[in-house]
């Protein structure tokens, strides 16, 4: 932009300088993290419990003090001085040493657990070893490479949960969300399924907060088997599970838009909003960008749909006498509650969705003429010429595996904080669509108060063009909106709000802003 | 067809462009030199602080301007030709127009101080303003400390900007206590206050008399009128904005401070027109000043003179006042006119509530006998503008205000609201018994 070299500078621009405190901090976390680095060599350091909790504790006392550090001897206020100018945040060196790290992770996790020192049959060894006390504690079981990735995921949320906090201590909104999203992890992904297991072996691990589509496999063969040989409390995960879908969220997601999942309770989410926070201004605002999330993510809907159709379906029998669900039955139904959604938002809604409709016909016509196909096309084991357990295994390595951990989380630095939900998630898809047809949800804009500096845009997780919408004094309504809150707490003069009102006019596209002659908003924003 | 030139690619020009473009297919040229695409002038600080990048102040993707037909001129226009309808840019090349309009904003107020045109010593208004900033305070090895000279709202942004950097702020202030041209007693005592928490060096009642240079013509040193000379690297001028206008000294259009305009934002030359900063209107409309250097007024007169210039003739007629700024960490907004001690008629009367502990207050403004609501500024609080906008429209009275207090609120969901210690307030301090009403959904949305 200038005629000069910023790189002359010999001092460099602050803010981008760690002080003093904020180093000794990083110090202190690394230590943490070289702990367990150095497992990774299969390092013997005998009391292992003595290392896990001395490695865990230095993780925790490293973040929050590197939190205090940078906080506590400001104002309350927005924390954004010097983000574009610190490497770690604005996809210097440090981003992309960072993204690299976390990916190489991702895929040692996800296919070479071995690494990790996971033995199929016989001790784990390694950085898996370290973890063995602490699975063997809540659950009996030794660990496993999730249990200490779901471990360090819980670290993660509330370590950088607690920085969080500190960062928006003005804010009761971002408070409370944050809170919301650490007890989830903790006790639905951590504690209660570790604890479930413990008191009942045969129960599949269930986080009863993960419902489908974003836990795909809840409804495989194995699982449901599982849930039914389990009694009464096998059957009531299963039936939470249904209603999950079918009751629960349709119903939270009317009064309160997805906010209510996506950034209160779900653990992508919540690692999205902490660990992931200084990585939010990250996400891409163009209109192509936006172009690519729609056609990705409802592909990734029509994919799970059909997948999780088809697995149920190649393990449903054909005769009544057996058991009242068969294939013909369940097929039909899937059949009639697509038909009976795209019906109802053709009639109801169609002005809504203007060309989107158009696509969101492709999608559904797609799904029900595979549908026709797998039923007369193909036998019990097969769909069409795949298996089912094909379908199945692609959708796990493809979108479970390398969209939502390797590019979802491991790009965080380089793509932002929430490329897997904008871009991968089925369930943000569905509760997104719900949220633009039938919610009370929106974010009000305040009449004419708009300057269109773009704070609001620049620190959107999922990429929408915030201000495209505020200076128009238009209210935000859109599908992809998780409701962080973070465009309003930015907002310079208070023209953002998220709120729960009447549907009526939620989508208000005005021309001409309030503060104007109202004879010439009348004109113009009533032809 | 129609050829429209804009000179100045501003909130005005660029909002006046997008709406001619809507009606109709005239042909629009913007001309600026200060940037290629519009951005948004207002977040030029954020860049500096790293909270954005130049790219995130541009509120259109580079695209929007060919896809919507609208050509983009990077020039400086030097002269303006209004018998022959042409520009002459700088390097001598010419644009013809049908219709002109001048949108070219502001520049920074300099008074003639001794030294003001040293190296070192800036205003802050334009793009090359920031980027001669980044020049001249990178960092505080570069730039020991900075005086800034004019308290007003760019003086405290740049405060804010410059201490982003740990660069020691030196703060001179005409006033007894900052804006209080603008802001009531109440207000501006407690802006004053949290300038002073942020470590910024407030010097109050205090002007500027000279600037010293260096041997190489560089600003070593500021003299104040208490005889007081402050070291320092850097210089800010914000003493105030003055319209951009020296371009038109000989063209034969009307000057004032601001160029002359009537009511449809008229020259006296036909077919040339002025909007925004630069546009002074005869006589102020309403409680308005002639000149409005307001970033949404500027956006309004673009509205109302798209009308005009698309054949339906409209006059620039803005509704109820608003304004909104802030002041460091502090949020500000402001309904309807409430006037300073300075300004304000004798009939004017106020109702002030501020928080013991948090930087958070509020004035309502009335009248005294009738007690119409006129206008209230906020410190802290979020305030809905149709709420207010309505209220001020049906004329509602103070007790009407603070009954339905509640429904104005737009702070975050939440966050906690003071409506139960303000209306305890004003039923003490005027001896009334209102009792605050539930916040209806129902009242604010008929609204909206």
């Amino acid at each position: 932009m200038g005629n000069f070299d910023r790189s002359m500078s010999l001092a460099g621009e602050p803010p981008k300088a760690l002080n003093t405190g904020q180093k000794l901090a990083v110090l202190t976390g690394m230590i943490g993290m070289g702990i367990l680095i150095l497992q990774l060599f299969n390092l013997k350091l005998g009391n292992t419990a003595l290392w896990l909790t001395v490695s865990i504790v230095a993780i925790f006392a490293g973040i929050i003090w590197f939190s205090q550090a940078a906080y506590a001897h400001k104002h309350k206020g927005i924390k954004n001085d010097g983000i574009w100018f610190k490497s770690i945040s604005s996809r210097g060196v440090l981003a992309w040493m960072a993204g690299i790290a976390l990916t190489g992770f991702y895929i040692v996790l996800y296919f070479y657990p071995e690494y990790l020192g996971l033995v199929k049959d016989g001790d784990n060894t390694g950085l898996i070893a370290l973890f063995d006390p602490l699975s063997k504690g809540l659950s009996g079981n030794p660990a496993s490479q999730w249990f200490v990735y779901g471990t360090m995921y819980t670290v993660a949320i509330l370590a950088f949960g607690a920085k969080f906090i500190w960062k928006y201590r003005h804010n009761k909104y971002e408070q409370l969300r944050t809170v919301s999203v650490m007890f989830f992890q903790t006790a639905f992904a951590f504690f209660i399924p570790e604890i479930m297991a413990r008191l009942n072996g045969d129960l599949p691990y269930y986080d009863l907060k993960n419902m489908w589509p974003l836990n795909y496999y809840n409804f495989e063969r194995y699982r449901i088997n599982g849930f039914i040989d389990s009694g009464s409390v096998g059957m009531t995960m299963l039936f939470f599970g249904i209603i999950s879908i079918f009751v629960i969220s349709p119903f939270l997601t009317y009064k309160y838009g997805k906010r209510w999942y996506c950034s209160w309770v779900c653990g992508c989410g919540g690692l999205a909003e902490t660990a992931g926070d200084s990585f939010r201004q990250l996400s891409d605002k163009s209109k192509f960008a936006w172009k690519v999330e729609r056609w990705v993510v409802h592909s990734v809907v029509v994919f799970v749909t059909l997948m999780t159709t088809a697995v149920i379906y190649s393990y449903l029998g054909n005769d009544t006498s057996k058991y009242w669900l068969t294939k013909t039955m369940f097929i039909s139904g899937v059949a009639v509650i697509l038909t009976a959604i795209f019906a109802w938002v053709m009639i109801y809604k169609r002005e809504e969705l203007a060309k989107d409709a158009k696509y969101g016909a492709i999608g559904y016509f797609t799904i029900i003429a595979v549908l026709i196909g797998m039923h007369f096309f193909s036998d019990s084991a097969n769909i069409f010429i795949f298996k089912a357990e094909t379908l199945r295994t692609t959708y796990s390595f493809l979108i479970g595996s390398i969209f939502s951990g390797v590019i979802g989380t491991g790009f965080y630095p380089i793509l932002g904080n929430r490329v897997w939900c904008r871009f991968g998630c089925p369930m943000a898809a569905m509760l997104g669509f719900q949220q633009r047809m039938f919610s009370k949800f929106r974010i009000t804009t305040n009449g004419g108060q708009c300057i269109s500096c773009g704070n609001c845009s620049t620190y959107c997780e999922m990429g929408i063009d915030v201000r495209a919408y505020a200076q128009k004094g238009e209210n935000i309504v859109r599908s992809s909106c998780v409701g962080c809150g973070i465009c309003s707490a930015v907002c310079p003069r208070g023209v953002l709000k998220l709120e729960n009102g009447p549907e009526k006019g939620r989508i208000n596209s005005q021309d001409v802003l309030l503060g104007n002659d109202v004879d010439l908003m009348d004109l113009v924003n009533n032809k | 067809m129609d050829h429209i030139v804009i000179i100045g690619n501003g909130i005005s020009g660029v909002t006046l462009a997008r709406h001619i473009r809507k009606l109709s297919d005239k042909k629009i040229t913007i001309i600026s030199a200060e940037s290629d695409y519009f951005f948004s002038r207002t977040a030029l600080m954020y860049i500096y602080m790293g909270h954005m990048k130049f790219e995130h102040t541009q509120p259109y993707e580079n695209w929007f301007w060919k896809k919507n037909r609208i050509d983009l001129v990077n020039g400086f226009v030097e002269k303006v030709e209004t018998d022959a309808k042409k520009l002459i840019l700088k390097g001598g090349s010419s644009i013809s127009y049908d219709k002109l309009i001048i949108a070219t904003g502001s520049k920074p107020n300099k008074f003639g101080w001794p030294g003001q045109d040293l190296d070192g010593v800036q205003g802050l208004y334009s793009k090359q303003d920031l980027e001669m900033l980044e020049v001249n305070a990178p960092n505080n090895k570069v730039c020991n400390r900075a005086v800034i000279v004019g308290g007003g709202l760019i003086g405290i942004e740049m405060a804010e900007m410059l201490r982003s950097r740990d660069i020691p702020v030196t703060f001179l202030v005409r006033e007894k206590s900052f804006w209080n041209g603008v802001l009531p007693a109440g207000e501006s005592a407690m802006v004053n206050e949290h300038i002073l928490e942020h470590h910024i060096d407030l010097r109050l009642d205090t002007n500027l008399d000279k600037i010293l240079a260096d041997e190489n013509g560089r600003a070593k040193a500021v003299v104040t009128d208490k005889g007081e000379t402050i070291a320092c690297n850097v210089v800010g001028l914000t003493a105030g904005v003055t319209p951009n206008i020296d371009f038109l000294k000989d063209s034969g259009i009307e000057l004032g401070r601001g160029v002359k305009v009537n009511r449809l934002l008229e020259t006296n030359v036909k077919d040339v027109y002025a909007i925004g900063d630069c546009a002074e209107q005869h006589e102020g409309i309403g409680s308005r000043r002639p000149i409005e250097a307001v970033w949404y007024t500027g956006r309004m007169m673009g509205e109302a003179l798209a009308q005009t210039i698309c054949g339906n003739e409209r006059e620039y007629n803005p509704g109820h006042w608003f304004n909104s700024a802030k002041f460091l960490d502090v949020e500000y907004q402001t309904y309807g006119w409430v006037f300073s001690e300075r300004n304000k008629k004798d009939t004017e009367q106020h109702f002030h509530w501020r928080h013991p502990e948090e930087k958070v207050c509020i004035t309502v403004a009335f009248d005294k006998d009738s007690h119409k609501f006129l206008g209230i500024n906020t410190f802290g609080i979020r305030m809905r503008h149709e709420i207010f906008d309505q209220w001020l429209t049906e004329n509602k009275d103070m007790d009407h205000v603070m009954t339905y207090l509640k429904d104005a609120n737009f702070d975050p969901e939440f966050y906690k609201l003071y409506e139960d210690e303000i209306v305890a307030k004003y039923n003490a301090d005027f001896n009334k018994n209102i009792s605050l009403k539930k916040k209806s959904w129902k009242r604010i949305f008929s609204i909206a």
